[in-house]
């Protein structure tokens, strides 16, 4: 099963922004949904496979046994988010001066038609989902996230991007006013990340909105980040305000200010070392021991091929 | 007598202060501890905090000559060895943290870290170098060596002091702001050293010149 509701979780008294925000889109949108081949969005707490999930696929999606949901104040104040601060409490204390509404994401590149979208019609009708998924920071620490959002691979669907894209490049928005950490030149900004286009397509990969059943956190990258949950947690870029496609591999920020530590594609992967520490192992924020990392963080069943045949030592 | 009682109690504050700054911190991590301030990775947190302390103290410890020098409070020397032994005190503290929580006690790991990577293996080094001097900080061990032994032995505190910036710069992500700040201290305090040096060699070659002359 894809979708599993965290158990302590009382999101049914809540509805979701993301959710809410489509609430007209809800309904007049199912023909579309069933064209586009999509399960009908249901309810938070309906178990629904992955539409396009080969047999078996879904296998190992499910969180161990052993495995919980992380708690919502260790992750909303536990953050690496430099725009508000390089400490890792900085983004919860900092981060309140983000204006997240009214909020647009210019789309352009190799598109259809690009042009800027309001948040709320970039994603009305598509379906909204609860995803519980593993995040592995570069850094060696993980979470165990209930996410809400939408597939990527919808919002792509939409921008109607031309056969010659092959890679999808996201931006942060750039707002020292609103971004305290953007009046440092710690980092290069505006915060770049990208994706190989199949990689965006893979159903694995969302655009989210809320987390913890609520809408997420300006820490977490309110209102729009992307999860990427086989990848190192850098790669989720928070706070979308650009999507552009392209047929040559992006810039992403992290690569380009430490090439040797960061890599373009950023898989976890447990065999290959940050050049400070090792990858085998990760701290699960709130236990004690460390884990072992898995492999494309537990999820090798469903995007493996996706890099069949790469080495991975290279592209890391 | 006010004049005398002056300099006692600018003692006696001092000493409290340096006392403080020595042990305060375990006090300060208990509390964090038990009020849950050490956030959500406790761990790191303690890693952190433990390898800000043993790096401060360190400082604090060159500071004492220097601020001796300028201020001609001699009695300012007792807080050295204080500082000193602090600064060695939470340096272990700091690899216990590593070794005993962060890894775990897992030695493997541990060896594979100090041979790999290059901030660990001078982290180690600065350990390595003040153990001998806080061993060697005990009158008995002075007496033992004899002073000017015990002073050369002790310019390791250096290499220790270099050794232990350069391991938080390394070790540091992205962010160097802390660790430049902690390298301009150090060569401010350093740089006295050299600048008093230099001024030493100076007099003497003076002093001889000036002997041969006459």
């Amino acid at each position: 099963m894809l979708i599993k509701k965290p158990a302590d979780i009382p999101s049914s008294e809540i509805t979701p922004e993301a959710q809410y925000v489509n609430r007209r889109a809800f309904i007049g949108t199912a023909g579309a949904l069933a064209l586009a081949g999509l399960a009908a969005p249901g309810t938070l707490s309906a178990c629904t496979p992955a539409d396009n999930a080969r047999p078996g696929e879904g296998e190992g999606l499910e969180l161990e046994q052993d495995e919980k949901v992380t708690s919502e104040e260790d992750a909303t104040s536990y953050n690496n988010f430099y725009e508000f601060g390089t400490g890792k409490e900085d983004p919860k204390r900092n981060a309140g001066s983000l204006r997240t509404s009214p909020w647009t994401v210019a789309v352009d590149g190799l598109v259809k038609s690009p042009k800027r979208w309001d948040l709320t019609a970039l994603l009305a009708g598509l379906a909204v989902e609860d995803r519980v998924y593993r995040h592995r920071c570069v850094e060696a620490w993980s979470m165990v996230i209930p996410w809400q959002g939408v597939r990527l691979r919808d919002v792509i669907n939409r921008l109607e991007p031309t056969p010659a894209a092959k890679f999808v490049e996201f931006t942060t928005l750039l707002d020292p006013q609103q971004m305290p950490g953007q009046r440092t030149n710690v980092l290069p900004w505006p915060y770049k990340e990208a994706l190989r286009l199949d990689e965006a397509m893979h159903p694995l990969a969302m655009l989210a909105t809320g987390m913890y059943g609520k809408s997420i956190p300006n820490q977490n990258g309110a209102p729009l980040r992307l999860v990427v949950p086989w990848k190192y947690g850098f790669k989720g870029i928070k706070s979308i305000v650009g999507i552009r496609f392209t047929t040559t591999l992006p810039g992403t920020t992290w690569n380009d200010a430490i090439p040797s530590e960061y890599g373009f594609y950023a898989n976890v992967n447990p065999t290959v070392d940050h050049p400070r520490w090792t990858q085998a192992k990760e701290r699960r924020i709130g236990e004690f021991l460390r884990r072992n990392t898995l492999m494309f963080n537990g999820y090798a069943n469903e995007v493996g091929s996706l890099y069949a045949g790469m080495d991975l030592r290279k592209y890391y | 007598m006010t004049s005398a009682q002056r300099p006692l109690t600018g003692r006696a504050v001092v000493r409290v202060a340096v006392w403080t700054a020595v042990v305060g911190p375990l006090g300060w991590l208990a509390w964090l501890a038990f009020s849950g301030g050490l956030g959500a990775n406790p761990i790191e947190s303690l890693q952190h905090r433990t390898g800000h302390y043993a790096i401060r103290l360190l400082a604090a410890s060159l500071a004492v000559t220097p601020l001796r020098q300028l201020t001609g409070w001699g009695w300012l020397i007792i807080n050295r060895r204080t500082l000193g032994v602090g600064a060695f005190a939470w340096a272990v503290v700091h690899l216990s943290v590593y070794v005993g929580l962060d890894l775990a006690l897992d030695f493997s790991q541990f060896f594979e870290d100090v041979f790999k990577r290059r901030y660990i293996a001078v982290g180690m080094l600065a350990i390595a170098l003040l153990t001998p001097l806080a061993v060697t900080s005990t009158k008995g061990w002075i007496k033992r060596l004899g002073g000017a032994k015990w002073n050369k032995l002790h310019r390791l505190v250096y290499v220790a002091m270099l050794a232990a910036t350069v391991h938080y710069l390394w070790a540091v992500k992205r962010d160097i702001t802390l660790p430049v700040v902690y390298f301009v201290v150090v060569a401010v305090l350093l740089g006295f050293r050299v600048v008093m040096w230099r001024r030493r060699v100076t007099a003497t070659r003076l002093s001889a010149s000036v002997q041969q002359g006459t």
